[in-house]
Order: C-alpha cells, then structure tokens, then sequence
C-alpha cells in the first residue's frame, strides 16, 4: 500500500457523560464484541496499510490496554506496525496536543521517516467499513490536494454535531462549515482524509509556525480555496459517536438484520482484541428475545431488545429491556433495568430498579462483588 | 545451551476409532468440544498454565486439521523463542523408517527433539482428556519422593475399577504392583495416563527397549522403570474433575456437563483458564420468537428457534420453528425452518433441511457398529447434508452429502448408518 495511517483517538466529549469518566471515545465497546477504534484499525488492515499511528491523549489507559498487542488487527510485522503515540515532555516542547494538528505536528517524525507517498488520516469514533485503497484512487484520479470523506446524513436540524459540507458538481468542496448553528446541506465530512506525505508535512508545520493547531479549522476549511479539497462520497452505513444517544443508537443498530450481517457476516471482517472466555451459558429460566448476547455471560433471567457485552452476569427473575450492559457487569436477582447503559464492571445488587425516564440513562453501580 | 526442567510430549496421533464419524477426518485431539474449544487444549492449557513452555505433539493420524489449529502455538502463548510448541510427526531414516508403532515408540523416534533441551523431567501426556491439572503441583510430589516416575492417578468407584490400569501402592504412595482391567481389583486407583519421568532414565529405557515392537508406556516402559518395585515409582492422587472422551457417549456426557447450573468442570473461572485457537467473532443474536434455556451456545450464532440442555458451537444457525434438545451441534452449521433434533451430535459444516426429524422412533441397535452408535444418539458427520423431510432414527449414523433418493420412504431407521463419504477418503 502507499500509504501510512494515522487514527486520532485523542478526543472526548462532554455529551458522552459519564460515559466518558472512564476512557477515550475510541475505547468505547460497540456491538458486544468491538471497541470503536477497531473498525478504523480494521479498515487500515483490510486496506493493506501496514504502519499505522494511533494518537491518544485523554483518558487513553482503557485504550492503551487495548492496543497492548497489535497482532490482533495483524499488524506488528517486521514492515510496518501499530504505534501508538501519547504526548511526551521534550526539550522542544511542553505542551499537552492542544489539537488535531497539533497532535500531528508533535509526532511530525511518524510521518518524515516513512517512505509512503501518501497518508490516511482517521478518526478513532466511528462505525464503519471502508476501503481507504478506493479513496486513494479516488484522489490520485482527482489530482486532489486533500480529500475528506463524507457521508449524506438525516440530520434534523441537528447539523451543529458534524462538519457540514457543500461540493459543486465535480465534488470540489466549496463551502465547509463546522458545527454550524444551521446546516447547509445534509453531507457530512465523515473525519476521514488522504493526502499526500509532503504536502501533510509542510501544512502541519505552517500550522506550527502560525500557532493553530486544529486539522479542520486551520487546515481544510482554511486551505479550501487555494488547495484542492474534494469530497468523497461514502454510501454505506457510517456512524460518529458523540454523545451517549448517538452511542445507544449505534448500538442498537446492530440488532437489525442488515446491519448485523453488513458487519458481521461481509467480507472484510472487524478485527478486535480477542478474549478467552467461554461461550455464554443460558441457565432455566433464561427468557432472550431480539438480543446480542457475548462470550462469558450467564444468564438466568429476561433479557428483550438489548445488547449485552462480554461477561455480563444476570441473575434469576431479572428484567432487562432496551438497554445496553456492557462488559464485566454483574446483576443480582430481581432487577429490572430499562433503557440504561449500565457502565462496565459494575456490580448491580439484588432488587434494584433503573429506568431511563426521557432518555438513556447511564448506571455506574460500583458495589461490593461477592466472587464465588 | 539450552536448559528446561521439564518440557511435556503430548501424544496426539491416535485416531480415537470410538468416536466414529466424528474422528474420520480429524485426529481425536482436534474434535470440537464444549462449543468453542478443541479436546488438545485442555492439555495444552493446563501445559501454559503449569508453567511449562516447552511441549512437543506428537502427531500420525490425520493431523491437517489438528496442525492449522496448533499453528505456531499463539493461542496459548506458546510461541516462544526457545521451546514452545513443536509438532512432531514421523519422519523417513535412511534405514529402518516407520510409523508410530506404539506410545513409547513415538517418544523414542524423538529423543532428539528432547535432547535438545536438556530437560532435568519429561512429563507425558494424551490428547483425549477433559480436565484441569497443575502439572507443577505434581512435579513437586515427584522430586519430594526422589522418584524416577511418578504416575498420575485418580480414585474411581471399585466397580469401575476394572476398566483400567489399576495401581497398588504402600502408605507412601510408592507404587507395589500394577493391575491391568483386574476383574478384582485390589486398590481403587485408576492410572490417568499422565506420567512424569526423569529424563535420564527414560531416555535409557526408551534405549533398552529400542527393539521392542509397539512399544508402550502401559506394557513395556512402565514396567521395566519398575523394575518390580527396585524402581521408585510413585502415584500422584489427583481428585479434580477428569474426563475420557473417548467414546460417543462419554464425549457427549462430558459436553452436558457443562451446562449444569454450576457444572463440575468451570470454564467460567478466571483463574486457570483455557485457551483456544480464536478470532473475533461477534456477539450472538437471539431472535424475537427465539427460547434457549440450559444451554452454552457459541460466539456468532443466530438462534430463531427453541434450543434446550444443548451445546452449541460458534456460527451455527438454527432457524425459524425448530426445536432442539440434549444435543452437541460444532461450528458453521445450519439447521433450517421446522426441524426437530433430539439426541444428536452434528459435527462441523453440516446442512440439516426444513422439516428433518432427527432421533424418532425405538432404540434398535446399531447394525454395523453397535458399540461405537448406542446410548441412542444420532450421529452425523461433518460437510453433510441431510435434505429437507427426512426422519432418522436412534444409533444411527449419517455421513455425506446425501439427497432424498438415499432414504426409503423419506426415513432412516434406528440403527442404520448411511455413509457416503465411504472409510478413506
């Protein structure tokens, strides 16, 4: 492949809530057996791109765990591999990364040792397939300085969550605007961009030189009239998580058919960090309608219109409707749960009740757990 | 130099005839087992987990399947850059090449394979038994007692007794005499096939009894260790769970036991785990009319029907309006609309059509293999295909690709086999 990745994995969100106390958005579980960052490093992967950086900052413990090993997504060959770059203190510089940009600038070496002519730059928050080899092509046959993925959305006036985008009849982006008050159109920059090597590196220092420090701000919509911008149009499912409805929604999504077979049964597949756990064990009186159900769990309870994440323990006469538990949680007897996330590795004693009234509710029940 | 205290030979080239259809493409040790795992990773884990990192498998039998699930050991971290997982199979001398003609011989053609690491203890083991063992735990009895071998055993009821290889031994633990299936037996402890031995005097052994045809570890190495008790070997009670797979009806009984409420043998314990050769699979999906109760089911299945007191494997599909109970269904099966399995073990790969009735009528025995097909189970291997409408009786058997005009009536009796793949192919 000709050209290297890069993941930004560094952000959060406020709108994740407490979601966002224990890690990175990247890190966030998806589906029962993912975390976000896998479908980007899967699509590196699946795309044969063998060197790849992922740039983490806040809360990146979860993720770093996850990352321990990079043969998961069958990279750490001896051409190429996963690195994983954290901000450091140098002589040069004491900063945290104040930005995409910034970020990149920070680990500018990543990119001036490799000998690839171009680079894919992706998010680490979002649910999709892609092959970058295609917008590759893509923008190698549009002669184009920089082009940004993008996707046409349903937004109900809700285009101030995305990078709002407007392309004239040759796809060249003429207008981007991000996070605008009101949307333009319904295309949305999906965060993904390829570029050639040099020209990356000679724009991120420009940036340096002039103090900015955000890739969007300062460099696409800044650049759009005198670079060629161009927009490639993504028409499969793609999903951003942001906020902890859109993360539910992406969720619950897999629990339609074509979404559950577009990801899981179509070539290419995800890849993520494999666990050795048991397959999941359905005791008397285990009652499951319309649910993905992971490895390790035991259930003994109802479980209807929900997703449950690895190890997950339910226990007798428990009620489990439109909800998502993710991994390690631990629910005693005669609890009922409806429209919650239940945060992981929670303990949820017996007889307890949640409901999210208007809304997803996010549980955190970190008890005492009685291991047998 | 390279130096390991103990590295383990794992004995992995049987067929397992007893386990019928089931081990006609694949060695034992490579049968699907408990919805996910394969029967060698029980020793293999219990090998990583023991601390031993260095471990040779001996293979012979159809070892395709058996040497793409090894690999190069990753799965139980067995990838090491000295020792790790090495598969053994028989190679051609310039003079006298053969098979494995026996246990013992098999170690013998590989005293090479164990020089090269120096082992102060070579610790033997079989590829066809369920359990969880501390290798280490026995290694410490063996070098408390100064033992040249020291024989895993474990107790079993006296009736039992006279299935297997029966220990008699002092109040210390020292091996007197052994009794071979006595039909009165005079000591309750079983011989587990497990043997831990200094290496040095293996290696003479193997060497002194070089000429011996078939040579085994039961009739010949064993015994000449011994040395009609000069020799100080010793029996390790172990008192954990431990399971013969070794026919149909015990590898099915081992499976049902795991989905017991809290079952004998815990996989869902942290500590002491078992590893197996996995990718990412996703979650399982239970549809809205689907009922599972008293079952694991694997990773990537989708279940539209009823399944109850089953094992399930990983990406099987079992459709809308079936039923299934008390029985094994492996990996990437499909069982379609309206189907009724009662009884089975389906290997890997299989179709099953609308409307099939598996397990229906009397228990008849089996016709042409009446001790391999009993306890009423049906029995169909792997890659087949069974068409839509079809019932098929108790002890029964079914192999190949087959279609309507197979079957008399649409049906199979109990106690037929149908077999379209034929013995060797």
């Amino acid at each position: 492949m000709r050209a290297i990745g890069i993941i930004l994995a560094g952000g959060n969100n406020y709108r994740m809530r407490e979601l966002s106390q224990k890690r990175a958005i990247a890190a966030m579980p998806i589906a029962g057996s993912y975390r976000s960052i896998d479908f980007a490093l899967s699509n590196m992967t699946n795309s044969r791109i063998t060197r790849v950086g992922v740039l983490t900052q806040f809360n990146a413990r979860s993720l770093n765990e996850h990352l321990s090993s990079s043969k998961w997504w069958n990279f750490g060959r001896k051409q190429g591999g996963l690195y994983v770059f954290n901000p450091t203190v140098t002589n040069d510089n004491g900063f945290w990364y104040r930005g995409t940009a910034d970020s990149i600038y920070q680990n500018i070496g990543f990119l001036k040792e490799s000998h690839e002519p171009y680079v894919v730059i992706a998010s680490g928050d979002a649910v999709y397939k892609l092959d970058y080899g295609k917008v590759l092509e893509y923008h190698i046959d549009k002669k184009a300085d920089i082009t940004v993925v993008c996707t046409d959305v349903v937004t109900n006036n809700d285009g101030g969550r995305y990078g709002i985008i407007k392309m004239n009849d040759d796809c060249r982006i003429e207008e981007f605007d991000e996070k605008p008050m009101v949307a333009r159109t319904n295309t949305v920059s999906c965060g993904i961009y390829v570029i050639r090597r040099r020209q990356l590196i000679e724009l991120i220092e420009k940036c340096a030189e002039e103090d900015r420090f955000d890739f969007v701000r300062d460099v696409i919509i800044r650049y759009k009239d005198t670079k060629k911008i161009y927009g490639y149009r993504m028409k499969d499912y793609w999903s951003n998580i942001a906020s902890v409805e859109d993360y539910y929604k992406t969720n619950m999504d897999f629990l339609k058919p074509d979404v559950r077979n577009y990801f899981y049964k179509e070539y290419p597949a995800i890849y993520s960090k494999v666990d050795d756990l048991p397959p999941a064990k359905y005791n008397y009186g285990s009652n499951v309608k319309n649910s993905l159900i992971s490895s390790g769990s035991i259930i003994n309870g109802t479980v209807e219109d929900s997703i449950l994440f690895k190890k997950v323990f339910v226990g007798n006469n428990c009620t489990i409707k439109n909800s998502i538990i993710l991994n390690d949680v631990y629910i005693g007897d005669n609890t009922t749960i409806e429209n919650c996330i239940v945060e992981s590795r929670g303990t949820i004693r017996a007889n307890s009740f949640f409901k999210g009234e208007d809304g997803v509710k996010v549980v955190l029940e970190q008890n005492e757990r009685y291991v047998f | 130099m390279i130096k390991k205290e103990m590295i383990a030979m794992l004995l992995a080239g049987g067929q397992g005839s007893r386990l019928g259809v089931l081990t006609s493409k694949v060695a034992k040790p490579a049968v699907s087992f408990g919805g996910k795992y394969r029967i060698i990773d029980f020793p293999l884990s219990n090998c990583i987990n023991s601390g031993i990192d260095t471990v040779g498998v001996l293979t012979q039998y159809r070892p395709l399947r058996l040497n793409a699930h090894i690999g190069i050991g990753i799965s139980w971290d067995l990838d090491r850059n000295e020792g790790g997982v090495t598969v053994l199979p028989p190679y051609e001398k310039s003079t006298n090449s053969e098979w494995y003609t026996g246990t013992a011989n098999a170690i013998l053609q590989n005293i090479d394979f164990m020089d090269m690491y120096n082992p102060d203890y070579v610790l033997i083991l079989s590829g066809d038994h369920i359990y969880k063992m501390d290798y280490e735990v026995m290694l410490d009895f063996h070098k408390s007692n100064n033992a040249d071998v020291t024989i895993a055993a474990m107790p079993v009821p006296f009736e039992e007794a006279k299935r297997f290889g029966i220990l008699i031994t002092d109040d210390d633990r020292r091996i007197t005499e052994f009794e071979e299936k006595p039909e009165n037996p005079r000591s309750n402890l079983a011989s587990m096939g497990i043997y831990i031995f200094n290496w040095k005097i293996l290696r003479e052994a193997l060497i002194a009894n070089k000429d011996q045809p078939a040579l085994d570890f039961g009739k010949h190495i064993i015994p000449y260790c011994h040395d009609d008790g000069k020799g100080r070997t010793y029996a390790y009670e172990f008192n954990g769970y431990w399971k013969d797979v070794g026919t149909l009806n015990s590898y099915w009984e081992a499976n049902m036991e795991l989905i017991d409420i809290v079952p004998e043998f815990n996989l869902y314990e942290e500590y002491w785990k078992i590893y197996t050769r996995n990718s990412t699979l996703p979650p399982q999906y239970l549809s809205g009319d689907s009922i599972v109760e008293k079952s694991i089911i694997g990773e990537g299945t989708s279940i539209y029907g009823k399944v109850f007191n089953s094992v399930i494997g990983c990406n099987v599909t079992i459709e809308e309006g079936v039923e299934v109970h008390d029985s094994i269904i492996m990996d990437n099966t499909t069982i379609k609309k309206n189907s009724v399995i009662n009884k089975s073990i389906i290997a890997e790969d299989v179709e099953i059509g609308e409307g099939v009735v598996l397990g229906t009528g009397d228990e008849v025995p089996n016709e042409t293999h009446p001790h391999i097909y009993s306890h009423g189970i049906v029995t169909i291997g792997e890659r087949s295909v069974i068409p839509a409408g079809i019932s098929i009786g108790k002890n029964s058997m079914v192999f190949g690709v087959t279609t309507a005009a197979d079957y008399e009536n649409n049906a199979l009796g109990s106690g037929k086999t149908l077999n379209k793949v034929g013995e060797d192919d």
